[in-house]
């Protein structure tokens, strides 16, 4: 019988029963957040550290529909540019999730951006960010391009996943080169590489479609982080229960093993037997 | 004496600590981390912080993000 369900994910000592992690970014209200991130059946969900502003009219804040005992949090250093302003935002984040009691406070979501108009990580100061961030003790996920030297860089300066970009962030355009994901993840993954076949390698930003989530782990990643997906779907929770499922078949298929591509048709009935003409025979 | 809160200065009284600050703007009781002249400042040393002039307070919640 086959297994119904994919195992964890293995992430440093943190532990994700569902492959899939969701931002909680970009939801026109707080109550569709919450119903898209219940129908994705996530356990991981992305937030951003930010200066805290008096009460919207409302009074109501992202706090107040995170269920902190169901949900790990990951924070993010999403819109810093510097080294040292994405280590201050991951220390702030802590520090917050420390006071919150949740286990998210170890980890840490590390985005060191180059420009606001592509959101590509600069990759020198990202790379300078990861080194400080795991000394000072932080399981660190880090966003990269989906460049492999840069990956091997990156494990090497201790993060516990990289997490290359499908392509850039929001944009909605899927795995642009899926010959570059599955370089990153043969070399990070694969004994013959180097690599370690329990390193997760988790594919975040610019997934736009179930299927793009499921070629991501047809690639063979671990994971896909995603957030503009559902969020601006034009039905955000249908498009979570898509993407649940998307990351499920395409974490089974992976190791299922696909057939070999053909140039020509290949018949699935048998020719013996049949009773009609067959062309040039 | 003052100081620049999250991006704007502020006239605070002296020896102000960071919990006084946070009663002052209302955020006493709130999930808020805060970092003083770029250092985070835990929360069980909220309430004998003391600030100092010119000090800069970032206070900080979570929002959504991806």
């Amino acid at each position: 019988m086959a297994e119904d369900h994919t195992p964890p994910l293995e992430v440093g000592s943190f532990s994700l029963n569902s492959r899939l992690v969701v931002g909680t970014g970009k939801y026109e209200t707080y109550e569709v957040m919450q119903d898209a991130l219940a129908a994705s059946g996530c356990d991981t969900v992305t937030v951003a550290v930010r200066r805290e502003r008096l009460l919207d009219d409302q009074g109501r804040s992202l706090l107040d529909f995170l269920d902190l005992d169901r949900y790990t949090i990951l924070p993010n250093t999403a819109g810093c540019f510097t080294t040292e302003d994405a280590v201050r935002t991951a220390r702030l984040g802590r520090e917050l999730l420390d006071q919150l009691g949740n286990p998210g406070k170890d980890w840490v979501k590390l985005e060191v951006l180059a420009d606001k108009a592509t959101l590509l990580p600069d990759p020198v100061g990202t790379l300078e960010a990861t080194k400080e961030l795991v000394a000072d003790g932080f399981t660190v996920l880090v966003y990269s391009s989906d460049d492999p030297v840069m990956a091997r860089h990156l494990r090497d300066a201790g993060a516990a996943s990289v997490m290359p970009a499908g392509s850039p962030i929001g944009s909605g355009r899927g795995i642009a080169n899926p010959a570059a994901i599955r370089i990153i993840i043969e070399q990070l993954t694969q004994t013959e590489h180097g690599g370690d076949p329990s390193y997760p390698v988790i594919v975040d930003a610019g997934v736009g479609t179930p299927s793009d989530v499921t070629i991501a782990m047809e690639l063979g990643a671990d994971g896909v982080l995603l957030n503009t997906g559902i969020a601006h779907a034009k039905d955000p929770v249908a498009m979570a229960h898509a993407m649940r499922h998307a990351t499920d078949a395409g974490y089974l298929g992976a190791r299922a093993g696909r057939i070999g591509k053909k140039l020509y048709a290949s018949a699935s009935s048998p020719w013996e037997g049949v009773i009609a003409t067959i062309p040039g025979e | 004496m003052r100081i620049c809160v999250n991006g704007t200065d502020q006239d605070v009284p002296d020896a102000c600590t960071v919990a006084d600050l946070l009663r002052e703007i209302g955020l006493l009781g709130r999930p808020v981390a805060v970092e003083v002249d770029r250092n985070v400042v835990p929360y069980a040393n909220h309430s004998t912080f003391v600030l100092q002039p010119g000090a800069v307070v970032e206070c900080v919640t979570l929002v959504g993000g991806g």
